[in-house]
């Protein structure tokens, strides 16, 4: 394949040719083509089609405002759909297909869609699909949904790496044309840490894609020039193929470098892009302006574009859509564009300008006062009707139209907080609004300037008000000189006329469906956008939003401004969720956190679970075992007749110290502490402010001054913060400090009858841990194996007779691995959650299941706890009426009268002949487990009246897996309610 | 007009020139029996029932910018009713059935489809806090179905089963859920309330209210003032301010919740995802887009903007429940204001002041309550009693402490 | 966002976690006749203002202050940031 379209010139390298595929046909293209100026060169005019119409589509812009040439880039788990041709940097080897089509891109089944258009104009489903009423969910929607979308996704993990950063300057600049160089340049060189960013694989702007602009230098060595200062610079930093995508809050800016797009694949080990957030002190915002079309009947054949968008691909790529070509503008600027096509060897025909006066610039037929009515070609523009200025209608042959409406100013970001763009009536345009982002200014183009010698003038001035904001006394730069003169533009947003005029090509959004959504009421910017679908495309409306404005404005008989604009968002180009996500993915999505003795467990082949962050051991199958139940009932057995261990270091634990430190936990905990002696432990229930109770645990008190609170795994983040609060913002003056030490000790429960006869092996010898020189609830600091420091605390969360030693995590390895030595004549057995559950549950002792944030201390049957007599946290609230009600829930047990029965918790209670309707239910299980010591399954839950209805009947019923048992109410404390075995 | 393919075949003969207005665009008259104010999903929807169940004839609704431009424009429509307690399951089911007539009652096509929600669950004791939803969901007839991991891979096998920081466990299936258009549902309600004889007034601020012995009189309004009989108040995320202008403090903190847009894509997700481990849930558009969102950016605020941190959390959530969203672009992302309540629950209760009702407290849920809301406001406002199924949404439950706290987590708006 | 920490500097919310308006630190007094109305007002209703608010921030991923941050909620403009701990004490509390 030849490229019959490639001019002379241009900025490509012609020594390297590149070989790339469109829909499976191989075509060639030189280093620097995108791939929208490969198939341009290639003679490819048609590349894509419509969504609603399917109407035959070629490329409109140059850069990332282009709504029609969309591709699916890559195969397999790459594959990238709804990708701008405009934007893809052609590589050798390149894969595009074309998409929302079948069976192929020329011959398209759904193109039906546009001979229907009539019935199907803006809003005409909520209209329809309603009878019959079936339909639309069985027949109707799924019709839709089967046309939705562009592109498809490849259904598999993208297989690339993304990263993430953050940058720090002073001056960000965004854009790196005319004005964003000099403005960088200027800030530069008065020392301010710059950052310069550019969406473009090349930096320079217009400057790349418009013929010479400064007087005495051309684009190119200017651009060279200042890239050159810029790149020598320690403290400016340059950004290709970066766009700064979104302004936040206090200079934040989020901005996406796309790191390896432009290769096949990425380099080993380089992640495909960068999701960057910049903090800036001063942003300069250059990011230019976005040429318009102006509407006509089928202005959206294929080889119709933006004017500027022809010049560019002449002067930067050499090509061109046809060999012959023409003009439509309503400005100057679209004059300039012929006279540089025809320098760069094109043949223009004709400039058509609406405007009676309309200057000669281009050496080419001018048609003054004319305009153009309609143009043909459905698969590629051969020719259009261009309507004179005396009402003859001419035709005229051409491959190519350029068309201008004028230019508007990418405003976007000076309006992502909220700021409202102003109507600026020289350029018909909106420009940046006068509340800007704090920190931001915008310069050339984005903020109106769009003479040569403007953009940079403004981009100096700019910079200059960053550095004084910044207080950086300045050094001036020399700017070249460029023309200067003021934009002549005449309004003209369309061409009447009885044809479908397009303004969103990508949504199908015409002239008429403005007209009709007004017609019907939606009259609204915000009602249009949405009645319409305008804007909502993946190009954002760039080209489109202010056209369709203007002729709501005309029918309205209202004025542009006080029409509005529509609200500004981030991202200003679609930003890929691989990129927001970096590297929290699959299995690093959250840190993970291992117990001290997580080597051991692996070693011991553990079954693990996630635990929050952590990873616990749930339980140790031993060789044989089948199902995990076999070694769970065997875990806990061995708790209750010999001695069990289990690493419970993962339970949070504060150190409080301070001479207040019991006076603080007395605010802390609902029950008792002030008079707590040291050397012993106390249960404590800790409320929220509401009543409710938030966390319990034991506290320690190793000294007058000291304290050791343990918290739940969960909320031992939540009640270390808690209790700051309570300190800082309640009780400053108290003489109190805390730390979470969490992390400082491996703890290990050691549980059984036989777990005191472990430890006095475990212990120096001269510690007394009798039962009575160490009774239940003792605590104290010991040594272990010969002089390592220790914390001892006598406490059970099974039952049995236990305690919980404490050493500094650098031992727990091996202190597990001493215990398991030590404990070996003694049958000791390690257990995981699993068995630590069914313990528990034996017990009665609540967790998290019955702290559920929604149980008061009555709920949990320890009402009694909370201490009428002092101030605590929770106190006065956990007397409202419905936190105490006798008739309220409380904590039961639960066991099922036929013991082949399971109780599920989640399983809700009724009583025997109820409906199971909501105003019988009274309650659910909270917790459920196979008890190996009652042989029966059993639960724990909360039951309206439950506490005095120990030994009735009731139903658990649990629709959802189809099961209805019968139970008995009882106590919750399965296993020695007397507590006998834990003070053994 | 009435809408139909019918009537489209007339238009498209007619050249579409016999379309008229959705709704009316009047002068406010000096007084009504009622006044809404709030032209968003709720209250066009409690002016429509004003007028079709207690058939309310003199009914305006107040709206200060356009109808249907607050939370109902900007959520990721999802319907569902798939809650716990008591105090809510009830009301959403309510809301589920009136979603289900939606169309036929307003003859205008919301496009509610009920391609389910599916809850996943990484541990055992999110299975089980499911099973107790679930049965609770059950109880009303709203229909749950608890799904094993394999029950899971087979509705969607593209989701991370073997890379995943926390495994599937299995999911909550509540088929009845879905999602409806929801632009359409503010101007569906719109159109049947005005072709009732409702009044929608847009451009029309209420700049306070005129309250003498107790009783409201009406509203002081950029449009001047307005006698009414009974005022009811559905303003979401400018609750605190309205009502401060009847002299009310509320339980309630204005919180902006974000959501997002991916570029339209062909069809991959049928229902509606949320993942357990992580905020994240998404659905996909008739459109194509992959609508998804995450958690409120935690902060009290008025602006409809948030902040790169929710976003990139919510993306993480996304990419590790579904790694092949890595190459598809994230389009669009938007902020509304949230009236988070101190239990996560809503209120619509009467007020200290006679006349004066309060529609609040939606938190992030309010597009799926828009019916029954309606439904429930109307009802209250009409009878003076609250309708069986919002009983429990009083403004005085936390003096009393009935919260309705589904998540348990207390007095924090932020954490709801 | 970014809050100037009185001790630290210009620290990243994301380092930070919110608790909501500083009328927190007024806890009422337990023994008042009107404890109950007094802690439901102080727990549960809010000014909830669009313009200046006055917030609890807690320097989770730092050094654990509890700072009150006076915050613009119409336009995220951070005007002061002060110790909780000082606030509290200027408000009269103690032990």
């Amino acid at each position: 394949m030849t490229q019959n379209n490639r001019l002379q010139g241009g900025l490509i390298d012609r020594s390297k040719k590149l070989r790339f595929t469109f829909d499976g046909k191989s075509y060639e293209g030189y280093q620097g083509d995108t791939l929208a100026s490969a198939l341009m060169a290639n003679d490819v005019r048609l590349v894509g089609r419509s969504f609603k119409y399917h109407r035959p589509r070629g490329v409109l812009a140059s850069g990332s405002e282009e709504p029609n040439a969309l591709v699916e880039l890559r195969s397999g788990n790459r594959q990238e759909p709804n990708t701008r041709a405009t934007t893809i940097e052609l590589f050798d080897g390149l894969e595009a297909t074309s998409q929302n089509r079948w069976p192929s891109l020329a011959f398209d089944a759904l193109s039906i869609n546009d001979r229907f258009s009539p019935f199907l104009t803006a809003g005409f489903y909520y209209k329809t699909f309603m009878w019959p009423k079936a339909f639309w969910e069985k027949l109707y929607e799924p019709m839709i949904r089967k046309a939705a979308g562009l592109g498809r996704l490849s259904q598999e993990a993208d297989p690339d790496i993304y990263d993430k950063g953050y940058l720090h300057c002073d001056v960000l600049v965004i854009g790196a044309g005319p004005s964003g160089l000099i403005a960088a340049l200027t800030a530069a060189r008065s020392g301010a840490r710059v950052i310069l960013a550019d969406e473009d694989s090349q930096m320079g702007g217009r400057l790349l894609a418009d013929c010479n602009r400064f007087e005495g230098v051309s684009n190119a060595d200017w651009v060279a020039q200042t890239l050159g200062e810029l790149a020598s610079m320690d403290n400016v930093r340059l950004l290709t193929r970066t766009t700064v995508f979104g302004a936040y809050d206090h200079g934040i800016h989020g901005a996406l470098e796309r790191v390896s797009d432009h290769l096949a694949v990425p380099e080993a080990g380089k992640p495909r892009q960068i999701l960057w957030r910049i903090y800036s002190k001063q942003s300069v915002l250059c990011a230019g302006a976005t040429e318009r079309p102006i509407a006509f009947e089928n202005n959206d054949r294929p080889g119709i574009m933006l004017a500027g968008a022809m010049r560019a691909y002449a002067n930067r790529w050499a090509v061109t859509p046809g060999k012959r070509v023409a003009i439509f503008t309503n400005n100057d600027e679209g004059h300039r564009a012929a006279q540089d096509l025809i320098q760069a060897g094109v043949k223009v025909v004709a400039v058509i300008d609406p405007r009676g006066d309309a200057p000669r610039i281009a050496e080419c037929e001018l048609l003054a006062g004319a305009q153009v009515t309609d143009a043909q070609g459905r698969l590629g523009l051969k020719s259009i009707t261009v309507q004179m200025a005396d009402g003859q209608t001419r035709p005229i042959e051409v491959g190519g139209l350029g068309v201008s409406g004028g230019w508007n100013p990418n405003v976007q970001l000076t309006c992502h907080q909220r700021g409202r763009p102003q109507w600026f009536e020289p350029l018909a345009a909106f420009i940046p609004p006068a509340e800007m982002p704090t920190g931001m200014v915008a310069a050339g183009a984005a903020a109106g300037n769009l003479t040569s010698f403007g953009a940079i003038a403004s981009g100096t001035n700019a910079a200059l008000a960053a550095l004084d904001g910044l207080g950086i006394k300045a050094c001036p730069v020399d700017l070249p000189k460029g023309e200067d003169n003021a934009i002549s533009i005449m309004p003209f947003w369309h061409v009447p006329g009885k044809g479908r005029a397009w303004l969103d090509f990508q949504n199908d959004v015409t002239v008429k469906d403005v007209k009709l959504a007004e017609q019907e009421g939606f009259r609204s910017v915000e009602h249009l956008k949405r009645y319409t679908t305008l804007g909502m495309a993946t190009d954002q409306g760039k080209t489109a939003n202010v056209g369709a404005l203007a002729v709501m404005a005309e029918v309205t008989g209202k004025s542009i401004p006080e029409t509005g604009t529509t609200i500004f968002r981030p991202p200003y180009t679609p930003v890929a969720m691989g990129a927001w996500a970096g590297r929290s993915v699959g299995k690093e999505f959250k840190p993970t956190r291992l117990t001290p003795s997580h080597q051991w467990a692996e070693e011991q082949g553990a079954v693990f679970v996630e635990v929050g962050p952590w990873l616990r051991a749930q339980w140790f199958p031993k060789a044989g075992e089948t199902h995990w139940r076999e070694s769970v009932d065997r875990e806990v057995l061995a708790v209750r007749s010999g001695v069990g261990v289990c690493d419970v270091t993962t339970l949070g634990k504060i150190d409080v110290q301070g001479a207040d430190a019991a006076v603080f936990l007395n605010k802390i905990y609902c029950n008792g502490f002030a008079k707590l002696p040291v050397g012993k432990t106390r249960y404590g229930l800790m409320l929220r402010e509401d009543g409710i109770a938030m966390d319990d645990g034991t506290a320690a008190r190793l000294a007058e001054d000291n304290f050791v609170v343990t918290t739940t795994t969960a909320n031992a983040v939540g009640v270390y913060r808690h209790m700051e609060f309570v300190h800082q913002c309640l009780f400053p003056d108290m003489d109190v400090q805390m730390i979470s030490t969490t992390d400082a000790w491996a703890q290990y429960a050691i549980a059984g009858p036989k777990s005191r006869e472990l430890l006095q092996k475990i212990v120096d010898d001269n510690i007394d841990i009798s039962n009575e020189g160490f009774p239940f609830m003792a605590c104290g600091e010991v040594t272990i194996a010969n002089g390592i420091p220790a914390r001892l605390f006598r406490i059970s969360f099974s039952g049995e007779l236990a305690y919980e030693l404490a050493v500094p995590t650098r031992y727990g390895d091996a202190l597990i691995r001493h215990l398991m030595e030590v404990g070996k004549p003694m049958g000791i057995t390690p257990y995981g959650t699993e068995a630590l559950g069914v313990l528990r549950i034996e017990k009665g002792h609540a967790t998290g299941n019955e702290l559920n944030g929604t149980t008061s201390a009555h709920n949990l049957g320890m009402g009694r706890m909370v201490s009428t007599k002092k101030d605590s946290i929770g106190s006065t609230l956990s007397a409202r009426e419905a936190l105490s009600d006798p008739d309220g829930l409380s904590l039961v047990g639960i066991q099922p009268v036929n013991n082949t029965e399971i109780v599920l918790a989640g399983g809700h209670v009724f009583d025997e002949n109820a409906q199971h309707l909501p105003e019988n239910d009274l309650g659910y299980v909270t917790s459920a487990a196979y008890s190996p010591n009652l042989s029966s399954s059993i639960g724990l839950a909360l039951v309206k009246r439950g506490a005095q209805r120990l030994g009735e009947t009731v139903h658990i019923v649990s629709p959802v897996d189809d099961s209805n048992i019968k139970a008995t109410l009882v106590s919750a404390h399965f296993v020695d309610p007397e507590g006998e075995r834990l003070r053994a | 007009m009435r809408y139909s393919a019918l009537a489209i075949m007339r238009q498209v003969l007619n050249g579409h020139r016999g379309w008229t207005p959705a709704w009316r665009d009047p002068e406010p008259q000096s007084n009504y029996d009622f006044i809404v104010i709030g032209g968003g999903g709720h209250g066009l929807a409690t002016a429509y029932y004003l007028a079709s169940e207690h058939k309310a004839a003199r009914v305006a609704v107040l709206e200060k910018g356009w109808i249907g431009g607050g939370n109902v424009g900007r959520n990721t429509t999802i319907i569902r009713a798939n809650y716990m307690l008591d105090g809510n399951q009830p009301f959403y089911e309510l809301s589920l059935k009136l979603w289900e007539n939606l169309e036929q009652d307003l003859n205008y096509n919301a496009m509610v489809s009920q391609r389910g929600i599916l809850n996943l669950c990484h541990t055992d004791a999110q299975r089980d806090a499911y099973r107790r939803r679930g049965n609770a969901m059950m109880f009303t007839g709203s229909g749950a179905e608890l799904l094993d991991t394999e029950g899971v891979r087979a509705m969607y096998p593209y989701l991370n089963f073997d890379d995943a920081r926390f495994p599937i466990k299995g999911g909550l299936l509540h088929r009845r859920g879905g999602t409806a258009r929801h632009d359409g549902v503010a101007w569906g309600y719109a159109r049947a309330a005005d072709q009732r004889g409702v009044d929608i007034i847009q451009n029309c601020e209420v700049k306070g209210f005129r309250i003498e012995n107790g009783k409201v009189l009406g509203v002081e309004t950029t449009r001047g003032y307005i006698g009414a009989k009974k005022v009811g108040v559905a303003v979401a995320g400018s609750s605190g301010r309205v009502m401060a202008q009847a002299g009310m403090r509320l339980p309630i903190e204005s919180h902006v919740l974000q959501a997002f847009v991916s570029e339209g894509l062909k069809p991959v997700l049928d229902g509606v995802i949320t993942y357990g481990a992580g905020h994240f849930y998404v659905s996909q558009s008739d459109k194509g887009g992959l609508v998804f969102g995450g958690d409120i950016d935690g902060y009290n605020t008025y602006a409809q903007r948030g902040n790169l941190p929710v976003v990139e959390d919510v993306a993480e959530g996304g990419m590790s429940l579904m790694p092949m969203i890595g190459r598809a672009r994230l389009l669009r992302m938007w902020g509304g204001v949230m009236d988070m309540s101190m239990d996560g629950s809503p209120f619509i209760d009467r007020t200290g002041i006679d006349g004066l009702f309060f529609n609040g407290g939606w938190c992030y849920g309010g597009f799926k309550a828009t019916p029954a809301s309606g439904f429930c406001f109307a009802h209250l406002m009409a009878t003076e009693r609250p309708h069986e199924v919002a009983t429990a949404f009083r403004l005085d439950r936390f003096k009393t402490g009935r919260m309705i706290d589904e998540k348990g987590m207390g007095a924090q708006p932020n954490l709801h | 966002m970014i809050i100037n920490h009185p001790l630290l500097g210009p620290r990243d919310t994301s380092e930070f976690t919110y608790l909501g308006d500083a009328s927190l630190i007024n806890r009422p007094d337990w023994q008042s006749d009107t404890a109950a109305p007094e802690f439901h007002d102080y727990l549960y209703l809010r000014d909830n203002p669009a313009g200046t608010h006055r917030e609890l921030w807690f320097h989770e991923q730092g050094d654990r202050s509890w700072l009150v941050v006076t915050r613009n909620t119409l336009t995220h403009e951070i005007l002061a940031t002060e110790l909780a701990r000082d606030v509290a004490r200027k408000t009269g509390r103690g032990k």
